[in-house]
């Protein structure tokens, strides 16, 4: 049976598993405690609850749970690791390496480090969105403390090569920090066999809770270190003060914990679901992938249909269809997707792109129906668009002198 | 952000989408925007010889509903109407009739623009001086 409407845009966010739900509810009623009181069974139930569910989420990585610090989500978790590092080791100096297809919260991040008079090397991507290992040693200088290079990009999917970044950061004696929303739970992430130093993920793209989230921070080889970016209570090691979300971080790790159960077999029906959707959709004329295909997700796909503009698109089936698109007429700065730019794309592929993220809950009857009603929405645009009529025409489009607004 | 309906309508019952023979002298063609921008518009009138009447309209668009709902709109609006009438067409009509959001504005402003591009085209043939229009406001 087909259940309408389809989700497909979960990269942006996944629902709650309703068994994280469930693991939750009684720590918003009955033990409500916080989990900093000492002194009564509300706090030691609630303390008793925060260590559990952080054993959970270290096990989903390979970390020791004392190396887990909650945070209120990614965004936060992405501010305290650089800004933190940036602190931490201005001893040893104070220039970072990103790449320019990072997510907001690291780019913003590395922007206001630049402000404090931090320096920032942005790698440029290949077409195929991979980080060239070269120009990441070529950047790398002798007060260069940390490289932030992402896990799973959030638009395109691609995995970086996340075990050379980090033996290139080892044997030059440079932290690793890596944001992994999109990868952990999803794909195997392991931080000792990935050498990861530092690493930052939240709980509501896994299934869990929105607003609650955890930066790693190694405790050997090396003994990582951050500085506390909010000030209070000394909560998590000194490193984050504020009362713990407790309902927030139970959920977290319940969602951890059926990550660590069931990825592999996730992983393996989603890949397939998402190879079909792909194969079916570029069987349309001039239909292209962005980025690479090989390192990626295997849940996400991106896929450009040339001459027809994403928000039209979009539009065609959003009442039944949740997707998301790289055009600019769908960003509030009418900007297209700076991902996208960066691989290189022209502006109009940019703007002709959709996102699409299966999840543990798509199923294949709305593969099929997606399929279907996206081939049937871009024949309909594109016998409504100037530019696949020039293209058909054999005109080029590059020749045509456009008024620029 | 929710669509109005009757851009939904426009959307999904597109007025006129198509090609006018445009080395015809008696069509003017107005293509406006930009791929890269996001948008592209090409509006075209057909004009009748003898009464200055606009008989026909056509559009193609490139662009989000907005835009496609706006140019349904204007070759609406366009037909039957003289081309000096015509002209009379602005893009704020076009906001009130498809109840547009603001940041949806430019998309009539590229409608706007689609239709005095197709008038001096349609004016440069026939041996008449294109108009000097003022810059669009909003872009
Ligand atoms: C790659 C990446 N990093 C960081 C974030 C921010 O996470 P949060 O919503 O938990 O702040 C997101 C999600 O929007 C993301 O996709
Ligand atoms: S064409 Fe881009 S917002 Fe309308």
């Amino acid at each position: 049976m087909l259940k309408l409407p389809v989700y497909l845009d979960n990269n942006a966010t996944t629902p709650c598993d309703p068994r994280v739900v469930e693991a939750m509810i009684p720590y918003f009623t009955e033990n409500f405690g916080n989990a900093a009181s000492r002194n009564h069974p509300f706090g030691w139930q609630a303390e008793e609850a925060v260590d559990y569910a952080r054993e959970q989420v270290a096990k989903l990585v390979g970390a020791d749970p004392k190396e887990i610090i909650f945070t209120s989500g990614a965004t936060e978790a992405d501010n305290l690791a650089i800004k933190g590092v940036f602190e931490m080791y201005a001893s040893k100096g104070n220039h970072i390496i990103t790449a320019t297809t990072e997510h907001k919260a690291v780019l913003d991040t590395c922007k206001h480090i630049e402000k404090l008079g931090g320096e920032v090397t942005y790698l440029e991507v290949q077409a195929d969105g991979l980080i060239d290992l070269n120009d990441l040693e070529a950047a790398i200088k002798p007060n260069t403390i940390l490289i932030a290079i992402m896990y799973g990009n959030n638009e395109i999917g691609v995995v970086q090569p996340i075990r050379q970044i980090s033996a290139i950061a080892k044997r030059n004696g440079i932290l690793f920090f890596t944001d992994a929303v999109q990868a952990v739970g999803k794909i195997p992430v392991d931080v000792i066999k990935d050498g990861i130093d530092i690493m930052a993920f939240t709980a509501h793209k896994m299934y869990g809770p929105k607003g609650v989230g955890a930066l790693y921070v190694r405790r050997k080889n090396p003994r990582v270190k951050v500085t506390a970016q909010l000030d209070g209570g000394g909560h998590e090691r000194g490193m984050r003060s504020g009362t713990l979300n407790v309902p927030g971080i139970v959920g977290f790790g319940k969602a951890a914990e059926l990550a660590r159960l069931e990825m592999e077999h996730d992983a393996k029906r989603l890949g397939a679901l998402r190879d079909k959707l792909e194969t079916e959709l570029l069987k349309i004329e001039e239909a292209y992938v962005n980025g690479n295909r090989d390192y990626r997700l295997p849940h996400v796909a991106n896929i450009s249909f040339k001459h027809v503009e994403g928000e039209g698109l979009l539009m065609g089936f959003n009442k039944n269809i949740a997707l998301s698109s790289g055009s600019a007429c769908t960003s509030a700065s009418l900007e297209p997707s700076y991902v996208l730019k960066a691989l290189g794309l022209g502006d109009d592929l940019a703007h002709s792109s959709l996102r699409f993220g299966l999840g543990r809950f798509t199923t294949e009857e709305q593969i099929d129906y997606t399929i279907e009603q996206i081939t049937k929405t871009v024949l309909k645009l594109r016998e409504m668009s100037p530019l696949w009529e020039m293209y058909k025409e054999g005109i080029d489009l590059n020749s045509i002198e456009w008024a620029h607004h | 952000m929710a669509y109005s309906d009757k851009v939904i309508d426009h959307y999904q019952n597109p007025k006129n989408v198509g090609t006018l023979d445009k080395s015809s002298k008696n069509v003017g063609t107005g293509l406006v925007g930009a791929p890269e921008c996001g948008d592209v518009m090409r509006l075209q009138i057909e004009v009748d010889d003898f009464t200055g009447v606009i008989r026909d309209a056509k559009f193609k668009t490139f662009g989000c509903g907005s835009a496609i709902a706006s140019s349904s709109l204007a070759t609406e609006w366009l037909k039957g109407k003289t081309v000096d009438q015509a002209l009379t067409i602005d893009n704020m009509t076009i906001v009130e009739e498809l109840n547009l959001p603001p940041v949806k504005i430019h998309c009539s402003v590229l409608a706007e623009d689609a239709i005095k591009a197709a008038i001096n085209d349609y004016r440069v043939k026939n041996g008449m001086e294109e108009i000097k229009f003022e810059e669009s406001v909003v872009h």
